[in-house]
């Protein structure tokens, strides 16, 4: 037996004549009134569970180490009592916010103390989840068949047949579906170590609840995993019954409707674990690295150039504008660089606008794009008509389509993923493409596309393949792909 | 070191310079980049990652993290926000400092993830029950990303109050250079946090009060703390105001396209003028006034059908006729569109 204290208010206002733990209050300071006592009806189960909770606290010399979260229900206001850390919180959340707590304090003990509506009705999935994932704290379930703090009505675990004031006709498993075994629920999942039901309907069978809470906490203690421990609990004022009466009710109705047990109580065999290394914050977020920056010979010959790449998904649209963004900022421009994301992105067609700038840029939004590369024929038509009337088209195929209504901008068909077919990966393509792009404007420098690209392709011969577009693209833009009647005051 | 980023990325980069000790969330598009970088680089620095059955659940794991006093953080968007808003009204409440980043997305219901600004009400004005405010950051570039994630996790400590982080799909997605320095965060003490200590035990965190004269006293309180934020915290920026005539008005994403159309009409002569809001919680009213006062316009742009624009009209209180254009459903106005409204909004002896 745990060493009782008897506690006489210092007050002398309220002379206490019960023994109680030291886990207690002297007296109930945040409560507003009859301070030395609790807010429990006679012989509500509460009171029980509170003393055989503060009891093996005291025992196991944990009171400065333990926190409590307290749930909404009756015993919302627990933390009147406990003379621990207290954290309240909301509805059915207490097992996600103890998961926060217990995974900030690792080493200290977290109780989630909890009502049958709290954690079989309106936090089911947070209770299910908490013990799914082998959260190492414990949780006190006290379950009364009924919602006491809010007077009497249905709750998740209500036995069939049983009045209350939102099951008026009692319980019809039709209507409301059966009484929840939350027990049984939780010991179908692996990573439970301890999983048991106990009754305050006798004196023996308090006992026994007063062995599985401490061995709840003794498990935590040890770090061993998740602890359930189910208490079958009388509420007399809501069932309406004489405190010995609802003692009798826990024996007679609830025990047979929810077996005392213990359905769990086994270490989980877990696989081999190899948790992630821990580097340097720098390194992590790759601010440590040599500066990219590349010094240029000569000024960029553009304020500013707006490039819209479409294409199919897959076609290496946004690879294509990530590269000439990048290329940017390593020559010292402001770049920006906005994808089509999403269903778009799923459906097979992809586009992003990549902006570079000598100054700060505005919208990254481009509504008429200095150049196009547009790598399918859709493309083609949905945007060539907004390209800007001295801009440029690079489109991918060695000749237009027939009825095309070309808008007057330079267009140069450049057949590129014909090229990269036969340089061995249709993959390039959009290689292919920035080389004719690089030689077409001599907007920025092919020695960056190499290094960025170099950066980006580990694989050498994948990198010699790139590299080949590149020069590829190049060449065939230089000799060979220009449309007839090309537009004059080309600015690039 | 410079490098090319995506918003969502330099959220958590920006967090983890910040000294963010845990992340609690769940994938929506389009923030799910954020949970993705956080699983990746938060356990590599000692930080907790952990993706929850829901958006109900991240907000209440954050919430008790922060109750064991650690800077802890969330993100999703629209939909998951709506999931959110009881824990957020909670942390409000118990005066829990965390950060929550929402990547905005269209519509109401599922809606789509294409850019919306429509949580503006949502996030800025409450969403949650009762009577609270979260601190509202609204970043226009991916620098801005990091950096003021770094800011809300300073000002939720300062304020023991939740930061939001309110940006869209467009900023979230998009990549631009981040500059990001490395040194070591200076996390302040919280005496009132639990940590399962005897120093700590004494302290509770709570947000039910039963007596009236108690919670009154305690939303008092509260008020107290937002008035002091309110006088202190506001934060804007300015574009050309100097000389404008008509003030255009926009946030995030709005605010980069409003500043080109402030370059675009300034070189056809037209004197326009930005004004952006930087905080959207507290509002830059006196800011605004200020620089609303030699104009003869004002034009509110937002990616909603009109929800920032109420705050511009209380805070100018009839002395400036406010308009509004707004695009919605992932639409996003193009410089041209914005500008022809402008102009189309002008009397012909202001054309003139």
């Amino acid at each position: 037996m745990p060493e009782e204290i008897s506690v006489t208010a210092q007050t002398s206002e309220f002379e206490l004549t019960h023994a109680k733990s030291a886990v207690f209050y002297g007296l109930y300071e945040r409560k507003a009134d009859l301070k030395h006592r609790t807010h429990y009806c006679p012989g509500c189960g509460h009171g029980v569970v509170h003393k055989l909770i503060a009891e093996a606290i005291e025992d196991m010399k944990l009171q400065d180490n333990t926190i409590l979260v307290s749930p909404v229900g009756c015993s919302v206001f627990a933390y009147y009592y406990f003379d621990v850390g207290n954290v309240q919180v909301a509805h059915g959340r207490a097992p996600a916010a103890a998961t926060g707590i217990k995974r900030a304090c690792p080493d200290k003990i977290v109780i989630s103390y909890q009502g049958d509506g709290d954690l079989a009705a309106i936090g089911t999935a947070e209770i299910i989840h908490a013990a799914n994932r082998g959260e190492k704290f414990t949780v006190i379930f006290v379950n009364n068949a009924i919602y006491g703090m809010t007077g009497g009505q249905m709750a998740p675990t209500t036995l069939v047949g049983q009045k209350t004031t939102t099951s008026p006709w009692g319980r019809r498993p039709v209507n409301e579906g059966f009484p929840l075994h939350m027990c049984e629920l939780l010991s179908t999942l692996e990573a439970p170590v301890y999983v048991e039901r106990v009754a305050l309907s006798d004196n023996k069978n308090i006992m026994k609840a007063r062995r599985a809470i401490r061995k709840a906490l003794e498990i935590q203690r040890s770090g061993l995993g998740f602890s359930f421990v189910e208490i079958l609990s009388p509420c007399p004022t809501i069932w309406g019954m004489e405190p010995v009466d609802a003692r009798r009710w826990v024996a007679e109705k609830l025990i047979p409707a929810f077996p005392l047990k213990a359905f769990r109580d086994a270490k989980p065999v877990l696989p081999p674990d190899t948790p992630p290394p821990i580097r340097p914050v720098p390194e992590v977020l790759e601010i440590a690295g040599e500066s990219t920056h590349v010094a240029r010979k000569s000024a960029h010959q553009f304020q500013e150039m707006k490039i819209k790449i479409a294409g199919f998904g897959g076609q290496g649209v946004l690879l294509l504008g990530q590269i000439l963004a990048e290329m940017g900022m390593r020559e010292g421009l402001e770049v920006s660089w906005l994808p089509s994301y999403g269903p778009e992105m799923r459906s097979g067609s992809a586009h992003c606008h990549v902006c570079l700038s000598e100054q700060r840029i505005g919208s990254p939004l481009i509504s008429q794009p200095d150049v196009l590369i547009a790598m399918n024929e859709i493309s083609l038509r949905k945007f060539a008509p907004s390209v800007s009337p001295s801009g440029l088209i690079l489109y991918n195929s060695n000749t237009l389509p027939a009825d095309f209504e070309a808008p007057p901008a330079h267009i140069a068909c450049v057949p590129a993923s014909q090229i990269a077919d036969m340089l061995g990966s249709a993959k390039v393509a959009n290689m292919v493409l920035l080389g004719a792009l690089l030689e077409a404007t001599g907007s920025m420098s092919p020695e960056t596309a190499k290094r960025v690209i170099a950066d980006k392709v580990k694989r050498v011969e994948l990198l010699e393949m790139n590299e080949k577009a590149l020069e590829t693209g190049a060449q065939y833009v230089d000799k060979e792909a220009w449309a007839e009647a090309q537009p004059d005051g080309f600015p690039y | 070191m410079r490098q090319l980023c995506k918003g969502n990325v330099a959220v958590v980069k920006g967090a983890i310079l910040a000294g963010c000790q845990a992340y609690y969330g769940y994938p929506i598009t389009p923030a799910s980049e954020i949970a993705e970088s956080a699983a990746l680089y938060m356990p590599q620095v000692g930080a907790t990652f952990l993706q929850a059955e829901s958006e109900v659940a991240s907000i209440n794991m954050v919430y008790g993290a922060a109750a064991a006093g650690l800077r802890v953080m969330t993100a999703s968007s629209g939909p998951g926000v709506s999931l959110m808003q009881e824990g957020i009204s909670y942390l409000a409440g118990a005066e829990l400092p965390c950060v929550i980043v929402d990547v905005v997305r269209g519509g109401p219901g599922l809606g789509n993830i294409a850019p919306e600004q429509s949580d503006y009400f949502a996030m800025v004005k409450g969403g949650g029950h009762g009577n609270y405010h979260n601190i509202v950051l609204a970043p226009a570039s991916v620098q801005e990303m990091a950096d003021f994630t770094g800011l809300a996790f300073e000002l939720a400590d300062r304020y023991r109050n939740p930061v939001v982080v309110l940006t869209d799909g467009f900023v979230g997605q998009m990549m631009e250079p981040v500059d990001l320095e490395f040194r070591e965060a200076t996390v302040p003490d919280k005496p009132w946090a639990v940590r399962g200590t005897s120093e700590t035990r004494p302290n509770l965190l709570t947000s039910i009060y039963l007596e009236p004269d108690e919670l009154e006293m305690r939303e008092r309180k509260l008020e107290e703390k937002y008035r002091l934020v309110r006088e202190r915290e506001p934060r804007h920026e300015l574009y050309q105001t100097e000389d404008a005539e008509i003030l255009l008005v926009g946030f995030g994403i709005v605010s980069r396209l409003l500043r080109s159309a402030v370059e675009t009409a300034r070189r056809d002569g037209l004197k326009l003028g930005l004004f952006r809001p930087v905080t959207l919680w507290p509002f830059p009213s006196e800011a605004l006034k200020q620089a609303a006062s030699r104009v003869d316009r004002v034009l509110v742009v937002e990616l909603s059908n009109g929800q920032m624009v109420e705050d511009v009209r209380l805070a100018l209180d009839g002395d400036v006729p406010v308009e509004f254009y707004g695009r919605v459903g992932g639409n996003v106005p193009s410089v041209e569109e914005v500008l022809e409204h402008v102009v189309g909004g002008l009397t012909p002896k202001e054309t003139a």
